[in-house]
C-alpha cells in the first residue's frame, strides 16, 4: 500500500518513468526462492546513485562539494523512503596519498550517514580501489563483492575495479557461478557493478576485459538486469535478454560514447549548474514486466 | 572479423630483427610519442617502457594489448594491413589523469611507385 501511495504521487506529479522490457518477468511468481519470506513478491523501489568522485577538484564541476549533500537531500525528500540506496562506485576521486584517500572516504561516510534509508549498498569504483587494490575501501565500506536478497530478488555486487586492469578475474567468475547455483532459473537477478560488463567503448576503457565471462554465466538466467556507473550518463543496452542500465554521475557528465575525440568531461555550464548530473529510482513492481526507471536530475536541465 | 587485414604478433624472442623499431615511453599520464605514424604493410616493432609505474597499452581496434611495467621492455610487432587511425590507451588504472592517457596509431598508404600494391593481409 505504501508503494502504491508513492505511485499515486508519481502519477499526480506526472512522472511516469520509463519501463525497460527485461529483468522482472517472472518476478511475480518467484517460484522456489530459498529466501522467500513473508515479504517476497512485494513491490519495492530503490535509488541508484553513482560516481560521486568526492575530492574531485577541477573545472568540470566548480561546485564539487555541494553535489553529494544535494543528492542526500533529494533522496531524503522523496515522498516515500526507498527500500535501499545503492552507490555504483567511484565514491571518491582517486589520490596517490593514502591518508587523503581515507580522509575522503571518511567524509563520504559522514554524508551517507545522513541518508534516511533503511539500507545502504555500496561498491567500489576504480577511483576508490584500483591504486591500493581496495584496501582502504574495505576498511571503510566493507567487502568488494557480495550478494543479498530483497523481497524475492537476488542482488549481486561484482567488483571489476580492485584489479587495476579492470577485470573480474577467475576467482570472482567462479564465485558468481556458485552464488547463482542454488537459484531457480526463473529467479529475478539484479547485478550491480561499476564498469560496464559489455564492450560499450573499449578504447575509452568503457568495458570489462573479461566481462563477457560474467555475462555468459548470467545468460543462463532469463531475468537479469545490470545497473552500473563509470560512464557518467544515462545509457541503456541489451545483451540478448540482459538489460544494462548506466546511471548519471553526481560530479560531472561524460560525453556520449564516441561523440567527441576524447572522453573528457562535458564542460561546466554556469547557466545550468549541475546539468547532466542526477540519480534514479528503480521501481520493482511485480505487476509490471520490467523495472520502471525514473531519472532525477540534480541540476538545472533546461 | 574487424581485425582481418592486420597481422599482429607479440615478439617472444629477443633475437628477432624487426625492420623498424619505435620506442614509446609510458608515464603518468601520457605516452611519448603519443602519435605513431606507420606505413601500410611495413613491419614495425613498438617497444614500450614505463618511466614510473604499471601501465597498459591497449589498441582495441587491433585486438591488441600488453602490460607496460617498470624495468621491463614490452614489445609488440605490427604489420599494418589497413590504412586508418587506431586509438590506444592505458587500460591499467594509474591515478587521477588515467583517463587522458591515450594516443593513436596512424597508418598511411605508401607513396605510389608504379602500381605497387599494399594493404593485403599478411
Amino acid at each position: 500500500m505504501g508503494s502504491r501511495t508513492r505511485r499515486e504521487f508519481l502519477q499526480i506529479a506526472g512522472v511516469g518513468g520509463v519501463v525497460f522490457a527485461s529483468g522482472l518477468l517472472g518476478a511475480c511468481a518467484r517460484p522456489g526462492r530459498p529466501d522467500s519470506g513473508p515479504a517476497a513478491g512485494d513491490d519495492f523501489y530503490f535509488v541508484q546513485l553513482s560516481d560521486t568522485h568526492w575530492g574531485y577538484k577541477g573545472p568540470a564541476n566548480p561546485e564539487a562539494t555541494v553535489e553529494l549533500p544535494r543528492a542526500v537531500e533529494l533522496v531524503n525528500a522523496l515522498p516515500e523512503a526507498p527500500d535501499f540506496a545503492v552507490f555504483t562506485g567511484d565514491l571518491t576521486h582517486t589520490t596517490d596519498d593514502d591518508q587523503e584517500r581515507r580522509r575522503r572516504m571518511s567524509q563520504v561516510r559522514e554524508h551517507l550517514a545522513r541518508l534516511r534509508v533503511p539500507q545502504l549498498r555500496l561498491m567500489a569504483g576504480e577511483h576508490d580501489a584500483s591504486l591500493d587494490r581496495g584496501a582502504a575501501y574495505q576498511e571503510f565500506f566493507g567487502p568488494l563483492r557480495y550478494s543479498f536478497d530483497h523481497k524475492g530478488v537476488h542482488f549481486v555486487v561484482l567488483d571489476n575495479v580492485s584489479d587495476p586492469k579492470g577485470i573480474l578475474g577467475d576467482a570472482q567468475i567462479d564465485w558468481l557461478s556458485k552464488d547463482l547455483e542454488p537459484l531457480p532459473k526463473s529467479a529475478p537477478i539484479v547485478v550491480f557493478t561499476h564498469r560496464p560488463l559489455f564492450d560499450l567503448k573499449a578504447d575509452w576503457d568503457w568495458n570489462t576485459a573479461d566481462g563477457s565471462r560474467a555475462i555468459d554465466v548470467l545468460h543462463a538466467y532469463p531475468h537479469v538486469t545490470v545497473f552500473y556507473g563509470h560512464i557518467h550518463q544515462e545509457h541503456h543496452h541489451q545483451t540478448d535478454h540482459i538489460a544494462h542500465h548506466a546511471a548519471r554521475s553526481l560530479m560531472f557528465p561524460l560525453p556520449a560514447p564516441g561523440s567527441q575525440p576524447k572522453r573528457t568531461p562535458l564542460p561546466w555550464d554556469p547557466s545550468h549548474p549541475g546539468r547532466g548530473l542526477g540519480l534514479r529510482d528503480v521501481d520493482s513492481d511485480p505487476r509490471l514486466p520490467a523495472y520502471r526507471l525514473r531519472e532525477i536530475p540534480l541540476g538545472t536541465e533546461a | 572479423m574487424r581485425f582481418a587485414g592486420l597481422f599482429l604478433a607479440l615478439l617472444a624472442a629477443a633475437g628477432e630483427q624487426p625492420e623498424r623499431v619505435v620506442h614509446v615511453v609510458a608515464r603518468r599520464f601520457n605516452y611519448s610519442p603519443d602519435v605513431l605514424e606507420l606505413q601500410l604493410g611495413v613491419p614495425v616493432t613498438i617497444e614500450l617502457t614505463s618511466a614510473d609505474r604499471d601501465h597498459g597499452f591497449s589498441v582495441p581496434d587491433l585486438g591488441l594489448r600488453i602490460d607496460v611495467e617498470p624495468g621491463k621492455t614490452a614489445r609488440v610487432r605490427i604489420v599494418p594491413g589497413k590504412v586508418g587511425t587506431f586509438e590506444f590507451h592505458c587500460d591499467v588504472f594509474c591515478g587521477s589523469g588515467h583517463e587522458e592517457m591515450a594516443g593513436r596509431i596512424v597508418v598511411s598508404a605508401p607513396v605510389a611507385k608504379g602500381g605497387s600494391g599494399g594493404g593485403q593481409a599478411r
